[in-house]
């Protein structure tokens, strides 16, 4: 669904993406992990379009994306920070989103983030008096809202209430088994144990593996995630 | 693109700057025709008044607003949406906004004191150079990403064509005072929109004797149906080159 095929990207003088290619098809969710600085967002930023390669290409069910934009009405973004107008209520974020995606199939918005997370409740409140936990709540609702065919999630969890953070990985549950891709990028390993089925690992702009997380716990004999990469890194001495 | 536009302007219409600026206007204009009995009297007070207001706040506020919606913009750029129709949207709700700031603000007590001819080509020019300000500040905001320096250069350009423009012309004016400078001063005036249209206007107003020789040859030119049209025109390249420019920028900038 998602090919990148060479993907290099500099930033003055570090190369935050070094001739990277992964290949994503749909029904999987994929953790994207690997230290701070190692290109994750980049990436993600990439796929987007929101960042323009220096060389290499991606292509989103097999068209280029360079100079499209059509292809990101499949594509729900949660970005890791997110922010919105300051002026702005929950309400009218919402509305103005719909409006801007102009959703043809309007009976199909999915509200169930909207309601799970009681935002209904909340409308009238301006942006700038949120907490980063609420904004977070409010970028996941929107990234699931017009039932995409793929989600990329930038550290999700981060900032949720444990509540608030179950019910988000349950509906991540809920839309893979509809056969949707999913990107999450985070370094909390342990919850991402239950939901990913392929691992992606990235440092210093290098994909260093991409393995399904089967494949991954059988060759090094680890059942949990985080153990399972640090007996990788060791295994292959670095 | 009308969608974004209006989330711009009602974003603009509600920020308390914006609303002060208009109330800052009128307040003005007001107070100029109601100290001076003789309208065209008050319409020379206000002109040099708008003409240094006017562009200062578009600038600076344009420049400071595109900077305040950097994640707006980013919300905007990860949604299907075409780079090119972001850009023109905030383009269009910022100078859509501040020319109905200055049409409330100017162009109104202008119409009910003095609806002259003068009167309606010193409105239009207002709206003009609001426009072009905006233009410039949004090429401004994209070439840096630091806030700071991006306000500076805001600053700076303003000061450029309201100050020091005047002073490099008057020191080519004195450097060469052997030559025939009154062509060339023609030409020149292009160059900066203020003096372009605070031109366009003393033409108007019947003034332009105090300005001498020069003010005879500028009567020649601008007075005329072509001079007047390719001021015009000039005024309207001031707005595309920059926006054009600043499209340029922001299509390939890393957001």
């Amino acid at each position: 669904m998602i090919i990148a095929n060479n993907v290099t990207k500099q930033f003055g003088k570090l190369k935050a993406l070094d001739s990277v290619s992964v290949t994503c098809a749909s029904g999987n969710c994929i953790a994207l992990i690997g230290p701070n600085g190692s290109g994750k967002t980049t990436l993600i930023k990439s796929i987007l379009g929101m960042v323009t390669p220096d060389s290499g290409f991606i292509t989103f069910n097999g068209q280029n994306i360079l100079h499209d934009w059509l292809y990101r009405e499949h594509i729900g973004y949660m970005p890791q920070t997110g922010k919105y107008p300051d002026n702005m209520t929950i309400g009218q974020v919402l509305d103005m989103m719909k409006d801007i995606r102009k959703n043809r199939k309007r009976d199909r918005l999915d509200e169930d983030l909207v309601n799970a997370f009681d935002l209904k409740g909340m409308l009238h409140k301006r942006m700038r008096t949120l907490s980063g936990g609420t904004m977070q709540k409010v970028s996941a609702a929107l990234a699931f809202l017009f039932n995409p065919q793929a989600l990329i999630l930038d550290e999700p969890t981060a900032g949720l209430d444990p509540v608030a953070s179950e019910i988000l990985k349950d509906k991540i549950v809920t839309e893979k088994t509809k056969g949707k891709l999913i990107f999450i990028t985070s370094h909390i390993l342990s919850e991402l144990d239950d939901l990913i089925t392929q691992v992606m690992y990235m440092q210093d702009g290098h994909l260093v593996f991409h393995n399904s997380l089967e494949q991954l716990r059988k060759d090094t004999g680890e059942q949990k995630l985080s153990r399972a990469i640090a007996a990788y890194m060791i295994k292959n001495g670095q | 693109m009308t969608k974004i536009i209006k989330y711009v302007m009602t974003d603009i219409l509600r920020n308390k700057i914006a609303l002060s600026y208009t109330a800052f206007l009128l307040a003005i204009t007001l107070s100029v025709f109601n100290l001076e009995d003789n309208t065209s009297k008050g319409l020379l007070s206000l002109l040099n008044i708008s003409l240094i207001i006017v562009p200062l706040v578009s600038i600076i506020f344009s420049t400071i607003y595109m900077y305040n919606s950097a994640e707006f913009i980013e919300l905007l750029v990860s949604q299907p949406l075409k780079r090119r129709n972001i850009w023109l949207s905030l383009f269009t709700g910022l100078s859509a906004s501040l020319s109905l700031a200055f049409f409330a603000g100017v162009g109104i007590p202008i119409i009910i004191y003095a609806g002259s001819d003068t009167g309606f080509i010193m409105i239009g020019m207002g709206l003009v150079l609001s426009v072009i300000f905006v233009a410039i500040a949004m090429l401004a905001a994209v070439t840096t990403r630091d806030k700071a320096k991006g306000i500076g250069i805001a600053i700076l350009l303003w000061i450029y064509f309201s100050l020091l423009f005047d002073g490099l012309v008057l020191f080519i004016l004195f450097q060469f005072e052997d030559y025939p400078m009154e062509k060339v001063m023609v030409g020149l005036s292009a160059f900066n929109p203020i003096d372009l249209s605070r031109i366009l206007i003393l033409l108007k107003m019947d003034i332009s004797a105090l300005m001498g020789y020069t003010g005879a040859i500028f009567r020649d030119f601008f007075g005329t149906q072509t001079g007047l049209t390719l001021a015009l025109l000039i005024l309207l390249l001031w707005i595309i080159v920059p926006v054009w420019l600043s499209l340029r920028k922001f299509n390939k900038k890393d957001l």
